[in-house]
């Protein structure tokens, strides 16, 4: 039988939002593949540069709406970076709170979505149950669920209201047991599915940090990159979390992709409990900034998904003039073709679900 | 030394204290008359502005000898009378970026592609082309990656019209005011 | 002992048809009545129709539509019912909770009281089935037509094909072979036909990759399943499923000690011939772990991606019949079929109606197997098609010889009666 290429999308119940792949089969194995994106484009850099700088974090928001916060974050930092504003200290942990648990959120729901991938179709109501603990404490520290507005430039939005340090510390407990007993049992005792994910999708280190792939996707293939520790911003330097790194032989397959994102919910937590700890007791939250903003400013922060860059121009308006958004997913869609050729087309929906691909960030 | 090299023992992942000093001293040597502008911008970011025929002599430098091998983002901005691509390279062993203004005349967007040094640039600069117009030579496939293929015009530009609603006007620009 | 609720199939449906057929010469005399001219012609008619030869031949005919019933429209409702709810309480949730109190009809009507959606759920699948008929009949534009719609007929024909063969107790059978087993097993084995012909007919890669995938993996779990009832003939000699359920009623003597144990053929040579046939009926019936060919997660849905409407519910909703055959098939030859005591019999009339009859134990079993599957499949990842392909010749193969050696020396060896 002849080669022909397939497409996966982008109507399609499991890749997890709206770009194509395609690829080339002979037979069952892949032989080349080629990502195809720019769907779901919506040209919010076009956009920012008529909105004023805080209205534009609404926009951000949206870039990728299952990790929300840390979007909104990195442009507020590029624009204090250019701004010249510094953020108080509690404001500085409120974001620090607010990020990691929209990061413990964001893994789960990749999650959500990876089991089904497999076959397992009960890890994705599981993930769900425990991610609507983690929107339950969003919604409470921010005031809604998804795209919540909440960082500012300058602080944040709103001080953590009263009984949100107790219910965070019995959300985390709770979340963590189930991890250790439910999701252990399901997921890394299987057989079949370290049958499924290991040797799957290898891209080893070189490539991976040639092609620009970063966060948990060059981890796993054993490269001790982290941003939050290589380049700390906000109050990771005083906070004491590992860095999840793959350590053993067969890095840069889709198992070692999983358990580098497992972890970091574990870690997630941690730190979580440490900032609620460190916190200062008062002080302000939020600095008023400047509403012009003139020259460059630039930032560069961990997202859920890697490393997430903003470029921001001001050239003396109260509205930028330029916002460049760097996605991780954006470069990790390039690699792509290199960790799916040799496997056989089954493994795909392996590969493409560990890279974990949230569509709103590639497109913009 | 490369980051797959990093992981090796002693190298601990965090940051180098004045690598942005270090770097900058290294280009001034090796590149000084070529650099319209450098200076340190904070802790571990260093800019450097340049005219886009010394771009690839840079980047090589930058990659080769001190080990920049991550390329994180090629944004195209458009200053009306001129353009400019902006690198964003970062080095994982100190943490340290340095920030690439090229500039570029806005009558010939033309500039050369460092796809052979960094595959990072591939999307990036497909996307600069895609959005802003600008050529980047010796690519080997510049084509729409966001608009469809047929789209013919490019939309980042600043003589591109945008539909802006009348109240998104600040009062004293709309009073006659900057 | 064990005694059936239905002792034959045969004689209930002979009486059931003696009333219909006496009903129709009811009518056709008084016909022939009001007409005079043809009243011969048709009390001719009638008594033709209730002559035996007849009677057997309309006889024969109840019984299947009596078996197609109690299959499809009681058991298969209900082996759904319980893999809806159990697959759901293993994800945390309630599952199908539509009851009659949801039906828009007096006397439901709903009321503040009284809540819709909080029954029992077993008349979702009912209302899925509906749902079903009424969704528009997509026929792809260049696709083989004719083939295309002769595949669901296809499997859903032979998989109905089971239960002609397959008795419910030692009286609810339709027909008992002597090669009772061996007709079932390749009545079950016809279906892959249809799954290659619903693949390929539908002009689509997704269809065509899906049809080719179940045919690689049902061809290569045929051999074991096979295999291992040739073990099971060693110790029964026999391969009709009534021989095989009486040779289990007794219980079970090692040695000339008597356990309390009764002997099934589990509990003896044949274990590993259990494990391999549970492995290969679970690829049979295209379950996850093996459910690759219908993966919805890279192939839409496999070969059934362009069947819409009612021939989408067929070979969707059969798939659990063929779960009800095969776990019937299971109990029958290894977990002894339908023998468990009957703890009371009373009598209405002279007709003997025990408290728990041989149907019943069957479908304990059937059930229990049903509920063992489900759990699996819903807890367990799907394993990749050259993996599945590799179990299948390079392990099954190997263990299932290894039965039939250990069946045939057990046999040699203690001459087990």
């Amino acid at each position: 039988m002849p080669e022909f290429w397939i497409n996966m999308g982008p109507q399609h119940p499991m890749t997890h939002g709206l770009w194509n792949m395609k690829v080339k089969v002979d037979g069952e194995t892949i032989t080349d593949a080629r990502p195809e994106i720019g769907y779901l484009h919506r040209g919010v850099e076009k956009i920012s540069e008529v909105r004023e700088f805080q209205k534009v974090i609404v926009l951000t928001d949206r870039l990728c709406y299952v990790s929300s916060i840390t979007w909104s974050h990195a442009y507020c930092l590029a624009v204090e970076k250019m701004m010249g504003v510094e953020v108080p200290e509690r404001g500085q942990y409120l974001r620090v709170i607010s990020l990691e648990l929209q990061r413990i959120a964001s893994h789960l729901m990749w999650l959500a979505a990876y089991g089904p991938d497999l076959g397992l179709l009960t890890v994705l109501l599981w993930s769900l149950r425990e991610r609507e603990l983690f929107l339950d404490l969003i919604q409470l520290l921010s005031g809604a669920r998804m795209n919540q507005n909440y960082p500012r430039i300058g602080g944040v939005r709103n001080d953590m209201p009263e009984n949100f340090e107790a219910m965070c510390k019995r959300s985390i407990e709770h979340f963590l047991e189930k991890l250790d007993h439910d999701y252990e049992k399901m997921l890394h005792e299987s057989k079949i599915f370290h049958m499924r994910t290991q040797g799957v999708g290898k891209i080893s280190a070189a490539d991976a940090v040639n092609w620009g792939v970063t966060g948990p996707n060059l981890r796993a293939c054993g490269v001790n990159v982290d941003v939050r520790r290589l380049d700390p911003y906000e109050v990771y330097e005083e906070l004491d979390f590992e860095v999840q790194t793959w350590k053993g032989p067969d890095a840069g397959d889709s198992y070692s992709r999983f358990i580098c994102r497992f972890n970091e919910m574990r870690e997630s937590c941690k730190i979580v409990l440490e900032a609620l700890a460190k916190m200062p007791k008062e002080g302000a939250y939020r600095t008023k900034p400047p509403r012009r903003g003139e020259g460059e400013g630039y930032a560069r922060t961990e997202d859920s998904r890697g490393e997430a860059l903003f470029y921001v121009c001001g050239d003396g308006d109260d509205r930028p003039y330029r916002v460049k958004i760097r996605s991780p997913i954006f470069c990790t869609m390039a690699a792509t073709p290199i960790m799916l050729r040799g496997n056989k087309l089954a493994d795909s929906v392996a590969i493409l679900g560990s890279i974990d691909v949230c569509v709103g960030e590639i497109d913009k | 030394m490369s980051a797959v090299a990093a992981n090796a023992p002693g190298v601990s992942g965090r940051p180098v204290e004045g690598c942005e000093a270090q770097i900058l001293a290294d280009l001034k040597r090796e590149f000084g008359p070529k650099l319209l502008e450098a200076r340190v911008v904070r802790p571990r970011v260093a800019e450097v502005a340049i005219d886009r025929a010394d771009l690839l002599a840079l980047c090589h430098y930058l990659k080769e000898v001190a080990g920049y091998e991550h390329l994180g983002c090629i944004s195209a901005v458009d200053w009306k009378d001129h353009f400019e691509s902006v690198y964003h390279i970062e080095n994982y062993a100190t943490g340290c970026v340095v920030q690439l203004n090229a500039r570029i005349p806005h009558d010939d967007p033309k500039i050369a592609s460092v796809c052979p040094l960094w595959n990072a640039a591939n999307y990036h600069e497909r996307e600069a082309w895609d959005l802003m117009g600008i050529v980047y030579e010796g690519h080997p496939n510049l084509t729409r990656i966001l608009l469809p293929e047929d789209f013919k015009f490019h939309p980042l530009r600043k003589d591109f019209p945008q539909e802006v609603d009348r109240q998104y006007i600040s009062r004293r620009k709309l009073k006659g005011g900057k | 002992m064990s005694a059936p609720l239905v002792p034959s199939l045969f004689g209930a449906c002979y009486i059931l048809t003696g009333w219909i057929i006496w009903i129709i010469d009811q009518i056709l005399y008084a016909i022939g009545f009001v007409i005079p001219p043809i009243n011969d012609p048709l009390h001719a008619l009638g008594g033709w129709l209730a002559s035996p030869a007849v009677l057997t031949v309309i006889t024969w005919l109840v019984m299947v539509l009596v078996m197609t019933i109690w299959a499809v429209l009681l058991n298969l409702l209900t082996m759904m019912w319980v893999e809806r709810k159990t697959y759901s309480r293993l994800q945390d949730r309630y599952g199908i909770m539509i009851s009659v109190w949801s039906l828009p009809l007096w006397p439901f009507s709903r009321r503040k009281d009284r809540p819709t959606h909080k029954g029992w759920g077993y008349l979702q699948n009912v209302a899925d089935g509906m749902k079903l008929l009424q969704k528009e009949n997509l026929v792809p534009a260049s696709a083989d037509s004719m083939m295309f719609n002769v595949a669901p007929a296809w499997i859903a024909g032979t998989t109905l094909m089971v239960f002609a063969a397959l008795p419910w107790s030692s009286g609810l059978y339709v027909a008992n072979l002597d090669l009772g087993i061996l007709f079932i097993l390749a009545a079950f084995s016809l279906a892959p036909l249809g799954i290659l012909i619903a693949g390929w007919s539908a002009n689509n890669k997704y269809t065509l990759v899906g049809g080719l995938r179940s045919a690689a993996m049902l061809m290569a779990y045929e051999i074991p399943l096979i295999l291992v009832v040739i073990a099971l003939v060693f110790t029964t000699g026999s391969l009709d499923p009534q021989v095989l359920v009486a040779q289990q009623e007794r219980a079970l003597t090692i040695n000339g000690v008597v356990t309390p144990l009764p002997a099934w053929n589990i509990f003896g040579p044949q274990i590993l011939g259990f494990v391999i046939f549970m492995v290969a009926i679970v690829a049979e019936m295209e379950r996850i772990p093996f459910d690759l060919p219908e993966a919805d997660a890279e192939l839409v849905e496999g070969w059934t991606t362009e069947l819409s409407g009612m021939r989408f519910g067929l070979v969707f909703g059969f798939k659990w019949l063929r779960m009800i055959a095969g776990a019937g098939l299971i109990s029958i030859l290894y977990l002894g079929g339908w023998s468990g005591p009957v703890f009371y019999t009373f009598y209405i009339g002279n007709v003997p109606i025990p408290i728990i009859p041989e149907e019943v134990w069957f479908m304990l079993r059937i059930y229990l197997l049903g509920i063992f599957f489900v759990l699996l499949s819903w807890a367990v990842p799907r394993v990749r098609i050259d993996q599945i392909l590799n179990i299948g010749w390079k392990r099954l193969i190997p263990f299932a010889l290894l039965a039939i050696v250990i069946a045939a020396a057990w046999q040699m060896l203690f001459n087990v009666g």
